[in-house]
């Protein structure tokens, strides 16, 4: 099946759930900035979750789609676009994505999954090195391109939506748990302490947190540089953080005052120029915990999805 | 050695505060032992410095009602201590990487020359001569943190950034030299060029360079570097 982009909106990436297995070359773990809202949106329109889907940033686009297809977006909500549940478009439809209402990105799936070549492992597209997804880029206008045959078909999208207490708590204020990190107590309580503006440089690399500026970070070019994940919080000399997402570099050379838990990297991923984040302390057991809770709300979704399918 | 949680999903092994040689012989060993003893859950072990990070995924450790991240330092450790008999590292390739300096290719080597009070030839020559170890791979994919530049040579980083370096760009930056693998911006001093390709995730190993290994610049001809395949 043919999907034509007739605008491709700010940034239209294909991504996936990232590609693991290549850091120590230096790739980036990558794919989704919000993977929750991915994992959702493939289940609800029959996909494997970690097939590759449209990661759709703040101005959407416009598609065309040639055949009749189940779709379904999840993470930011657009005018004119279903949020949360799958929907259904004719032949030859096409959906066009209006202002973003709530949140930075949205995830759209079409049933089937979008095909494209796997690269090192991963169908996502890495920005930084321009490769994997679409063409190793963002979507431009008039690109041509194909969605899978779906594992199942549904006779009619079913009018249902995952249960709203398994979705994160976004905001547009959101409180955001984090680990201690390496650099000591005094970023980490100045992290704990503060309430964070969001920069409008952040981008899938991570949110730069503009005001206020902690003080205590090391000087330039006094750290070695070390490996960081998604979700580690660094400081630079300017003591403005830098929160890493999917698309962080394998390495950093700032002091990690913390690090983001797993589970709220969506949050974090929702979040825009101007919206504000707050931190919380907890503890590694505690971040494992709320990983299991997660991956648990993800079976129970599963399974009522399977049902709904049979 | 000392090991400390790297976020939820990940915990960094410190080796030692400083940097160099033999601590990167240090890294290296533990690291190629643990990659040859990784088990079910460890996504990458990456190597850089005087550390290690090994990412795990929290899920699929601790089946057995132990916390991951626990699990995860018993293996380092119990590898770290019999690390001294069994995982030394080799000592890495040597690879040679052709290099067009000055012109179009290196437009600052007049500057860097300049500021080690040399002709542009003697910086090539002392550029050239040095061998360069690589101590980690990062930034992008495929770039190496090279050390061993010759002290003459550092330069202050540009005070503004180029919005577009070429790909294979050899540049020197404060006290480090490296290789830009793709065109980005830049705010290294460009000496010259490689028609190597550092990074391609087509091949069989993407990354050119390891670390661990250590590089060695060879000057080639404009007409060298135009007919390159």
């Amino acid at each position: 099946m043919e999907v034509t982009v007739i605008r491709a909106g700010m940034l239209t990436t294909v991504q996936d759930l990232g590609r693991a297995g290549h850091r120590a070359c230096g790739v980036p773990l990558g794919g989704a900035a919000d993977p929750f809202a991915l994992r959702v949106a493939n289940l609800l329109v029959g996909n494997p979750e970690s097939s590759a889907a449209f990661e759709i940033t703040l101005a959407g686009p416009e598609l065309e789609f040639a055949d009749r297809t189940v779709l379904a977006l999840c993470g930011a909500e657009f005018d004119g676009v279903p949020s949360w549940h799958p929907f259904e478009l004719a032949a030859g439809e096409r959906l066009r994505f209006g202002a973003c209402r709530r949140g930075c990105r949205g995830y759209l799936a079409v049933a089937g999954g979008i095909a494209v070549e796997p690269v090192l492992g991963g169908r996502g597209t890495c920005l930084s090195a321009g490769f994997g997804g679409w063409q190793g880029r963002p979507l431009r206008d008039g690109d041509l391109l194909g969605a899978g045959e779906p594992v199942r078909r549904l006779a009619a999208p079913p009018r249902w939506a995952p249960d709203p207490r398994m979705i994160p708590e976004y905001s547009a204020e959101p409180v955001v748990r984090i680990l201690r990190g390496s650099a000591g107590p005094e970023l980490f309580q100045g992290l704990v302490a503060g309430r964070f503006r969001v920069g409008s440089h952040s981008d899938r690399m991570g949110i730069r947190l503009e005001e206020p500026a902690l003080p205590g970070a090391p000087p330039a070019g006094s750290l070695v540089s070390a490996p960081v994940a998604p979700g580690t919080v660094q400081v630079p000399p300017d003591g403005r953080p830098i929160v890493l997402l999917s698309d962080a570099q394998t390495l950093g050379g700032y002091a990690r005052a913390a690090h983001a838990i797993g589970p709220d990297l969506p949050l974090l991923a929702q979040l825009r120029p101007n919206d504000h984040v707050r931190f919380r302390e907890v503890g590694l057991a505690q971040a494992h915990a709320a990983a299991i809770e997660r991956e648990h709300s993800f079976t129970l979704l599963r399974r009522g999805i399977a049902q709904k399918f049979a | 050695m000392r090991i400390e949680p790297l976020g939820d999903a990940a915990a960094l092994v410190v080796l030692g505060e400083g940097t160099g040689g033999e601590i990167l012989q240090q890294v290296l060993g533990l690291a190629q032992g643990l990659e040859a003893s990784r088990a079910e859950g460890i996504e990458d072990i990456v190597p850089a410095y005087n550390t290690i990070a090994v990412f795990y995924d929290p899920l699929r450790l601790g089946k057995g009602g132990r916390p991951p991240f626990d699990e995860v330092c018993s293996w380092v450790e119990a590898r770290a201590a019999s690390a001294g008999s069994r995982d030394k590292f080799p000592g890495g390739r040597r690879v040679e990487i052709p290099v067009c300096y000055g012109g179009r290719s290196g437009p600052d080597l007049p500057e860097v020359a300049a500021g080690a009070g040399l002709s542009e030839a003697d910086a090539v020559a002392l550029h050239s001569g040095a061998d360069y170890r690589v101590h980690a791979i990062g930034f992008v994919p495929g770039f190496p943190y090279l050390g061993g530049l010759p002290e003459r040579l550092a330069t202050p980083r540009r005070a503004t950034p180029r919005p577009r370096v070429p790909a294979g760009s050899v540049g020197i930056g404060g006290s480090q030299t490296g290789v830009y693998p793709f065109a980005t911006p830049g705010g290294w001093h460009l000496i010259g060029r490689t028609p190597l390709v550092l990074f391609d995730p087509a091949r069989g190993e993407p990354a050119l360079l390891r670390a661990g290994d250590t590089v060695r610049f060879r000057p080639i001809s404009e007409g060298e570097f135009a007919k390159w395949k």
